[in-house]
């Protein structure tokens, strides 16, 4: 097959896997809304009801995670290298790794509940990534041709997945703290994990990434020594990345030796996954520095 | 604390001391350095991009002026940058040597003494059966380390997640300790080579060179190298660079046989701490130039600056050995094309259909001013032009004082020649910053206690609330309760 018919292959991947993601998404919103069941006296969640409607939901996203590896994997082989050379690749890539996050951790935990953020997130990932990023599919500059390549970005995609996950948990437990210090929980919220669930599930997910975050930096740093002459040089992606490590760093010390617990140390997780975010965003649209190829 | 006593000082140094080697501090000054790297990544540095902060300076006045003297465009080598980080230093050595010491004395120790009160801990548990030695069988076969006391046990597991916290610590030691070594001791100097020349490993071969403090030419590798070919493909379709290949002739030390070497960009040359970098490219137009009688008075490659991803090169060609003096300033285009909107320009950066734009300029070069130039910039404010012409390859503009004529091209390759006797170790203390994080993220740490006076209790404690004890504590149940 040639590159180009790879390519439009892997958009038709990414395609389906939104058309998928969708469907996804509805199962959830199905599986919240209609286990409702009015009384005379009050209104009451059945979600035995709509168990089904979440495990379609379930189903759905392990299939659009198919679809959207295989877009990934099918844009690589039309480039004839790792897909993770402009941001379109890396908001695909990004996406299968949240969701991919979110799927691996369902295996472990129950999160179904989370199919709907998740989803939604992903969509819009893809969304975003389709209207706007999207650029043909082109080799890569000299720059980028090692295989750092692979070793840096995937690392970095991974651990933004995750942490990402993490924020979304942390999320979770600010609206429903919130809503619990007003009196009980409301009826759809009474299905979520308790809030020292939540609390501990995002410190895990940090705790179990933020070595492979250190990886991506050092392995950046490893890279940059052999293509720019210096393993460190506060390039914006570089000086941001270290605030991201630093801000995760200061969430596990405030955990482990300060004892933060709660709202506290959600709010901090929020933070530093907002620097990641900015990280992406920021740097990579407006930013100046070595971090912008081809575009975007 | 009292300062009136005749110790004051003593007794402010010891407060000190002990205020900026405390965790919280050291946790401060972590988030302290990290809210101050941020105008770094927000206002253009002048390491990275002096041609920015002339921009940015010129445009915002007294604001520009103002954040100019507060350092904000050389973040990263600032007082204040520099004074966190120091402190920062120190305060991580306070924290983590002690805590180190401590650390290699527990390692012979045996766990605390067991509580007095074991209903209050965790997992708590009276057992139906069991005694103290079927305990200590399983917990020795667990790895634990174990306190026998007259009628209780008292064991803990997971030392090396401590060990791997320090560890990580450590590390950050030595890696703050490499880049100042790097920055002491090292040195990074960049030089344009065109295609054919030589280049040698001394100060004044360089366009520029930054020493450490405690760096001179005198620690100079002696090696020269010699530049035989340089190489760029272009994609077809995008005009996107797909690989640059330089060859050089390399002589180590400088005299000794070259050997035949290929520079690229991710494949730097490498002599010991020093490394050879390809940077950059672009072209030097190569030029004959003639007085009135036909006599060569200027003849050469000149190095031409690219402005844009198609090569188009802006540069000067000075001729200060002409009466009256002449200069032109130049643009060279590779890929000729022209349209009524851009005028002349690129449309590919290969060099397929070259034209040399060229305006020529009389009077005083301003050579003996003493005022340094940019050699890619003619300063006209006293000269006068006189003519403007655009050349093919070959062809020959008379100005009237004399000629020039457009003989060729050449590329000419920017080398970043790095010097870092810190990296190593920055290496190192990466690699074992991730092992100890590793291991401290990823060991449980906990203790047991098994109790047998009237009756036989465990209870158990898991450090930062680790998961996994409870079940623990349920198999050490069921192996003392089992009659065999």
């Amino acid at each position: 097959m040639s590159s180009r018919q790879l390519a439009y292959l892997s958009n038709y991947s990414i395609y389906s896997a939104m058309f998928i993601y969708t469907v996804a998404f509805f199962s959830h919103a199905v599986e919240v809304a209609f286990s409702v069941r009015n009384t005379e006296t009050s209104t009451k969640f059945d979600f035995a009801r709509t168990d089904k409607s979440g495990r379609i939901g379930t189903a759905m996203m392990i299939l659009g995670q198919i679809f959207l590896t295989s877009g990934v994997i099918l844009r690589g082989l039309s480039a004839h290298r790792a897909p993770w050379g402009n941001m379109y690749e890396f908001s695909i890539t990004g996406a299968m790794a949240f969701s991919g996050a979110y799927l691996f951790a369902l295996i472990k935990y129950k999160i179904r509940w989370l199919g709907l953020p998740v989803s939604i997130s992903v969509l819009l990932t893809l969304g975003t990534a389709v209207a706007v990023l999207y650029r043909p599919s082109a080799p890569l500059v000299p720059a980028l041709k090692s295989t750092w390549l692979i070793i840096h970005v995937s690392a970095a995609i991974i651990s933004g997945g995750v942490f990402l996950l993490a924020n979304t948990i942390a999320a979770t437990y600010l609206i429903l703290d919130r809503i619990e210090s007003r009196g009980e929980r409301n009826e759809w919220a009474k299905k979520l994990p308790s809030l020292e669930y939540l609390d501990q599930l995002s410190y895990r997910l940090v705790a179990f990434v933020f070595p492979l975050w250190t990886f991506a930096v050092i392995a950046g740093a490893i890279w940059a020594e052999s293509a720019w002459g210096r393993y460190w040089g506060w390039d914006p992606k570089e000086t941001w990345a270290f605030i991201t490590w630093i801000a995760y760093a200061a969430y596990l010390h405030a955990r482990v030796t300060v004892g933060w617990r709660g709202r506290r140390a959600a709010w901090l997780c929020l933070f530093a996954g907002s620097t990641f975010l900015f990280n992406y965003v920021y740097v990579n649209i407006w930013g100046t520095g070595r971090h912008t190829y081809s575009g975007l | 604390m009292s300062t009136d006593t005749p110790l004051g000082s003593v007794a402010l140094l010891r407060w000190t001391w002990r205020q900026l080697t405390s965790m919280r501090t050291a946790l401060l000054l972590l988030m302290l350095l990290g809210l101050a790297s941020i105008p770094g990544s927000l206002f253009p540095q002048r390491t990275q991009n002096p041609m920015k902060v002339r921009d940015y300076l010129a445009s915002h006045g007294a604001l520009g002026s103002l954040l100019d003297r507060l350092r904000f465009f050389d973040v990263y080598s600032s007082p204040w940058f520099s004074a966190i980080y120091l402190l920062l230093f120190i305060s991580l050595i306070g924290c983590v040597l002690p805590r180190t010491m401590e650390h290699l004395r527990a390692i012979g120790k045996k766990p605390p003494l067991t509580p007095q009160n074991l209903d209050r801990m965790e997992g708590f548990a009276v057992l139906a059966n069991g005694d103290l030695d079927k305990a200590e069988a399983w917990l020795r076969k667990k790895r634990f380390r174990i306190r026998r006391e007259a009628h209780a046990i008292s064991a803990e597991k997971g030392y090396s997640r401590e060990t791997g916290n320090l560890l990580f610590h450590l590390s950050l030691i030595l890696i703050l300790v490499a880049v100042g070594v790097g920055a002491l001791f090292g040195s990074k100097g960049e030089a344009i080579v065109n295609v054919g020349e030589r280049f040698v490993n001394t100060p004044t071969s360089y366009d520029s060179l930054v020493f450490g403090k405690f760096q001179s030419d005198q620690t100079m590798q002696s090696f020269s190298l010699r530049v035989t070919d340089f190489s760029a493909k272009y994609d077809s379709a995008t005009n996107a660079p797909q690989d640059y290949t330089l060859k050089v002739g390399a002589a180590k030390p400088i005299g000794t046989p070259e050997k035949k070497t290929i520079i690229k960009v991710n494949s730097p040359l490498t002599y010991g701490n020093t490394k050879i970098y390809l940077q950059a490219n672009g072209y030097s137009p190569v030029v004959t130039v003639r007085d009135k009688s036909g006599l060569i008075t200027f003849h050469g490659p000149v190095t031409f600056l690219p402005q844009d991803g198609n090569l188009t090169s802006v540069g000067a060609i000075k001729v200060p050995d002409m009466n009256p003096q002449i200069g032109f300033v130049g643009s060279f285009i590779p890929t000729y094309d022209r349209n009524s909107k851009r005028g002349a320009f690129s449309a590919f950066p290969e060099v397929l259909d070259p034209r040399l734009l060229l305006s020529v300029w009389k009077g005083s070069l301003g050579l003996d001013s003493g005022i340094p130039q940019s050699v890619y910039r003619l300063d006209t404010s006293k000269m006068q032009r006189i003519a403007l012409k655009q050349l093919a390859l070959g062809e020959t503009l008379n100005f009237g004082e004399g000629s020039i004529t457009f003989d060729g091209w050449r590329s000419w390759v920017n080398l970043q020649i790095v010097d870092d006797p810190g990296k190593l170790y920055a290496l190192v203390g990466a690699i074992l910053a991730i092992l100890g994080l590793l291991l401290s993220l990823f060991t449980r740490q906990r203790r047991i206690w098994v109790k047998a006076s009237n009756r036989v209790e465990i209870a158990g404690l898991a450090k930062n609330s680790a998961p996994g004890l409870d079940e623990e504590l349920a198999q050490l149940k069921k192996w003392m309760e089992n009659e065999l």
